[in-house]
């Protein structure tokens, strides 16, 4: 049996009415009662009959996260084999990552991407055809999961988790080399120096977290940047699409009242549109942020709608744009569709190679267009699923909170005066947990390690 | 013309520490076994260091013993000096190591060996292995002679085709000049078994009379000496004791060691096998480690029967000459007059992914092999390995199961799944990073671990198997009463605490709380422990360990868990991997080669990846 628990989200992360969060492990019960509360608050869920629904509310502590029905199915008798339950709350990305964020800070770990199927094998619960087919959607998803944690790790943050990999993995290195051969390497004074890096690299680590609360790690829609010249009408379009009659799923806030980020859903797409708060103050984003950072924004986009104003002709602008957008996946919105036109939705077609959609903002015309456009992309796979977007990042998270609890323990080890061996466990779970987000193996890091950096041998 | 047939059950090739466990544990279980050496005289031989165990290896030799093998007595009967290593770190990374006594040694093994009953030493090369429709039926020796058997275990460590070499002075010879074994390779290669080729080397030999010890610190073993053995009571081993030395080479050494690094046999191309990484000779060391001004270097002696001194630390294969230098250099040698010039040798060796973690070589029935044959280097390498291929050449032909330690069972575990899952470019050595959970492996408890193994095979006799039972209820019962024994605040209570630098306590505690405190013990507080009962030693100390570390160990015991559970879905025999849809192709390939036992070992296999595994897992089901 697993001794752990696991949690994850199991129905697609959309705007759908329901979502369905799953517990499986042996403290599926104790984890739901902890954040459970019935009508009456006495109904524990431990005590209640297997394979039975329960009404009532998900509690943060004494906040009510959401209403929820849950259902209890003891062991064997579950998808898993395991203690499962499954807490049905509203749909859409706020409510269902709220649900699962308290049932994991209250002992529930993510699961990995096809561990529930994994676990439903261990356990004897899957026959052939179910298990076949199952694993036909693991194996995509490990694929796409893959893909996206590397899209997600390149540049700085994979650069800095490479670095405090090195640094763990140079102490292990020290301690595993003087524990091998004691008479030839001592570790005197050693305790102080590694108390050193344990403060940079938990640092380090808790700067990358940091990171995750302001969004910038968790990505839970295709990141999506609205481009255009001065008065194209991004502020317009924007408008129009986060308005009453779309579904705005939710808003991040930032530390200023500016909304940093808007979610828009197209049928199962959600697109996440970045720095929405620099098309809203200024009518103007490449002024506003100058033509460098909104080439930045462009390179880090997964999707770019460009917003041209068919009244007036192409400028230096429009041309820099369309340069940006030359190996993107992109939509052309020739806005002011309403008024004479300057610009040829053919002509700007050939120029950008991208589908152009004549809109315009103000009539609100072109959008039931827009929308099959980026449906139809996204089913074709030129658009990332979102809800793989968010586990994937969870589970970095997941990975790098484990990591940081690892080198806490150490400090703790080295507070009670454990003797070295001690160390390097927690360090080794530390640098297996990094490793895990950047998926690479550990195997004989170690050992070679050892015999580039430390002189050993009789 | 005609020649000699004999009939035998077992065949052991080669009578090193593999060979000497190998022919022991047969004979010991009742089948008729022939041990071959190329010589009588060399039966159990340390050709390089002197000593036996040392970090992780002690572990092993703990772990030998308990299952019944010989090495833990053998030094016991014969060290001159002993220390426990890393005593100021925790328990699991403590480690045994000896000073040996090489002929005593040998000697003693020698002894063990002829009153053995059913077990028959014989000097002779074994040239040719015997196959028949996949089946292994006995040996043929270089003189022509056949000794049919069920079962082969070679163990022919450094001497397939072995050559010793420093500077352009090569010689087809086996360690210290002994007649290497230069027949069996093309009879393995024509059984389509991969040869590989490995180096090693050794550093000279110095008379002791020519040292002057006063430009060195001395080392001495410990006051009161552990034994190996599970089986050796501790007030037979005290015993006057020699010393080692320690001293350091200096920028002299390196400055020769730097002119003279082109005429190295590694450089001018001599030298075609590999060498390990661990046991770097010291134009190595120079060269790796430019920035170190010196390195250690430990005079240990070969025995009591001489003067001659092992020069720990400096091994090479330079020529005669600038070994000569190169030597005098570090202060205390500066006449040292060399008795054996350091050398490396090369040898063939097989690529062990071809055996099963039985040791059973996978497409040859009943053809065993352990020691630096796998690959492997070191005297208690070859032992465990040895000791291993014994019991299961003998389960065979018994018709009994098998047995494979794992992981978290013993270090023989992690050295054999090491061996046969992971690509070995070098002479493998154990280390104890290499055991994920050494916490459990300790060499404390190698006879809880393991002893009731070695009993259901038959190596361990009623009498020590029952001790161990009655240990680890005795165990159980002292740590539950430490663990409900109160103590209460008083003044007996405070100043022993202020005695030994503890904090005073502000209310009650156990004594199990006051144990777990780093600068308290289990003994320490036998003062305030009114009706402790009288436990043996070794109880005593497993009581103050597990509570002590209490909450690390059950973390790895709940590692275990999750380990064994792929550890335990075994792979069917005849799998064939072109057969199982979505696996990658390089997993694809890998897997057919290995041909691993289990998921789990499949898991570690380089090369192939959890979704690789996952997908077995469906396609297993469908089995």
């Amino acid at each position: 049996m697993y001794t752990d628990t696991i949690a994850a989200i199991s129905t697609a992360v959309s705007a759908s009415g329901i979502g369905i969060i799953r517990l499986s492990g042996p403290r599926a019960l104790e984890i739901a009662d902890r954040v459970y509360r019935s009508k009456g608050k006495i109904k524990k869920l431990a005590d209640v009959p297997t394979h039975t629904i329960h009404y009532g509310h998900i509690y943060d502590e004494n906040e009510i996260v959401d209403e929820v029905l849950v259902m209890v199915m003891h062991a064997p008798r579950t998808f898993t084999g395991e203690d499962t339950v499954e807490i049905d709350c509203h749909g859409g990305i706020y409510a269902m990552k709220k649900v699962l964020d308290t049932v994991l800070k209250n002992g529930a770990r993510i699961a990995e991407p096809g561990e529930f199927t994994k676990r439903a094998f261990l356990n004897g619960r899957l026959d052939l055809s179910q298990a076949e087919a199952v694993m036909d959607v693991i194996q995509s998803k490990n694929r796409y999961a893959l893909k996206n944690s590397i899209q997600q790790l390149k540049g700085s943050v994979k650069n800095k988790i490479e670095k405090i990999r090195k640094a763990i993995l140079h102490e292990i290195a020290q301690i595993e080399s003087a524990l091998d051969d004691p008479e030839h390497m001592s570790l005197e004074g050693y305790a102080e120096h590694l108390e050193e890096v344990l403060k940079e690299q938990q640092g380090e680590i808790r700067r990358l977290l940091s990171t995750v609360a302001d969004g910038k790690v968790i990505q839970e829609g295709i990141r999506t940047v609205i481009l255009g010249k001065p008065n194209a009408g991004k502020s317009s379009l924007l408008n129009v699409l986060v308005g009453e009659d779309r579904a705005i799923v939710t808003e991040i806030a930032g530390t200023t009242r500016d909304v940093l980020e808007e979610y828009i859903h197209f049928g199962s797409a959600a697109l996440r549109i970045v720095d929405t708060a620099g098309i809203r103050n200024t009518s103007d984003l490449v002024e506003s942020i100058g033509v460098d950072k909104a080439k930045e924004q462009a390179e880090q986009a997964d999707f770019i709608l460009y917003v041209s104003d068919a009244s007036v002709p192409l400028d230096e602008n429009d041309f820099h744009i369309i340069e940006m957008i030359q190996d993107k996946q992109a939509i052309v919105l020739l806005n002011k569709s309403d008024l004479p036109a300057q610009v040829e939705a053919e002509k700007l077609a050939a120029l950008t190679k991208k589908t152009v959609i004549p809109i315009s903002a103000k009539e609100e015309s072109g959008f039931a267009e827009l929308e099959s456009c980026i449906s139809s992309m996204f089913f074709q796979g030129k658009l990332d699923l979102p809800e793989d977007i968010y586990i994937t990042n969870r589970r970095h998270k997941g990975l790098l909170e484990e990591a940081l609890e690892s080198l806490e323990q150490v400090q703790e080890s080295l507070d009670a005066g454990m003797p070295e061996d001690f160390y390097s466990i927690d360090l080794m779970n530390a640098y297996e947990a990094l490793g895990g987000i950047l998926g690479e193996s550990v195997d004989e890091d170690v050992i070679q390690e050892i015999f580039e950096n430390f002189c050993v041998g009789k | 013309m005609s020649r000699l047939i004999r009939e035998y059950q077992v065949v052991v090739v080669g009578a090193g520490h593999a060979g000497c466990e190998a022919g022991l544990a047969c004979a010991r279980l009742g089948l008729r076994t022939i041990l071959f050496t190329v010589s009588v005289d060399s039966i159990a031989l340390m050709p390089c260091n002197p000593n036996i165990g040392g970090s992780s290896k002690g572990h092993l030799v703990r772990d030998v013993d308990a299952l019944g093998g010989e090495m833990g007595k053998n030094i016991d009967a014969t060290f001159i000096q002993s220390k426990m290593l890393n005593k100021s770190k925790g328990p699991a990374v403590h480690s045994l190591r000896a000073q040996a006594d090489k002929q005593a040694y040998s000697n003693q093994m020698r002894k063990t060996l002829e009153k053995t009953p059913g077990l028959t030493v014989k000097q002779g090369e074994v040239a040719k292995i015997l196959v028949e429709d996949g089946k292994v039926k006995g040996a043929v020796t270089y003189s022509g002679a056949t000794y049919r058997a069920q079962a082969v275990i070679l163990c022919t460590g450094t001497y397939l085709k072995a050559r010793c070499i420093y500077g352009d002075v090569s010689s087809n010879t086996g360690p210290n000049g002994l007649q290497a074994a230069n027949h069996l390779t093309n009879s393995l290669r024509e059984l389509g078994i991969e040869i590989l080729r490995f180096k090693t080397g050794t550093p000279a030999r110095i008379d002791g009379n020519t040292i002057d010890y006063e430009k060195m610190e001395r080392q001495s073993g410990d006051r009161q000496v552990r034994p190996f053995s599970f089986s050796t009571k501790i007030e037979d081993i005290q015993k006057e004791q020699v010393s080692c030395w320690l001293t350091y080479t200096n920028e002299k050494t390196h400055e020769i060691i730097r002119q003279n690094l082109d005429r190295s046999p590694l450089y001018s191309g001599i030298i075609e096998g590999t060498g390990p990484r661990y046991c770097p000779s010291i134009e190595d060391k120079v060269v790796r480690f430019a920035d170190k001004d010196r390195h250690q270097v430990f005079i240990e002696p070969e025995g009591l029967y001489t003067s001659e001194m092992y020069v720990g630390g400096m091994s090479s294969s330079l020529p005669e000459d600038v070994q000569f230098a190169m030597y005098r250099t570090v202060p205390g040698l500066e006449n040292a007059e060399i008795v054996r010039n350091a050398y490396a040798i090369e040898y063939d060796c097989i690529n062990p992914r071809q055996l099963n973690p039985t040791l059973e070589f996978k497409s040859i029935e009943g053809l065993f092999s352990a020691g630096q044959f796998n690959g492997s280097s070191g005297y208690e390498e070859a032992a465990a390995q040895g000791l291993i291929a014994g019991i299961n050449a003998s389960m065979k032909i018994l018709g009994k199961k098998q047995i494979t330690l794992d992981r978290s069972e013993s270090y023989i575990g992690v050295l054999i799944d090491d061996l046969v899952t992971k690509e070995n470019k070098e002479p493998y050595r154990m280390m104890t990073s290499r055991a994920e959970y050494r916490l459990l492996l300790r060499q404390d408890n190698a006879d809880l671990r393991l002893r009731e193994i070695g009993y259901q095979v038959g190596l361990v006799d009623k009498k020590d198997y029952e001790y161990v039972l009655w240990k680890k209820e005795k165990i159980q019962e002292e740590i539950h009463r430490i663990e409900n024994k109160n103590i209460g605040v008083n003044e007996k209570v405070q100043d022993f605490l202020g005695k030994n630098n503890s904090a005073l306590l502000k209310s009650g505690a156990t004594l199990a709380d006051l144990i777990r405190r780093p600068e308290l013990n289990y003994e320490m507080l036998e003062e305030l422990d009114e009706g402790r009962p009288n436990l043996p030693w070794d109880v005593k100390e497993q009581v103050n360990i597990h509570i002590k570390y209490e909450g690390y160990i059950k973390r790895q015991e709940k590692q275990v868990l999750q380990f064994k559970k792929l550890e335990e879905k075994l792979l069917p025999e005849n799998i064939n991997y072109d057969d199982v849809p979505n696996l990658r192709i390089e997993a694809r390939q890998k897997l057919a080669l290995y041909r691993p036992v289990s998921l789990g070992q499949a898991s570690r296999i380089s090369g192939v990846s959890p979704s690789d595994i996952s997908v077995l897992m469906v396609y297993l089901m469908a089995k």
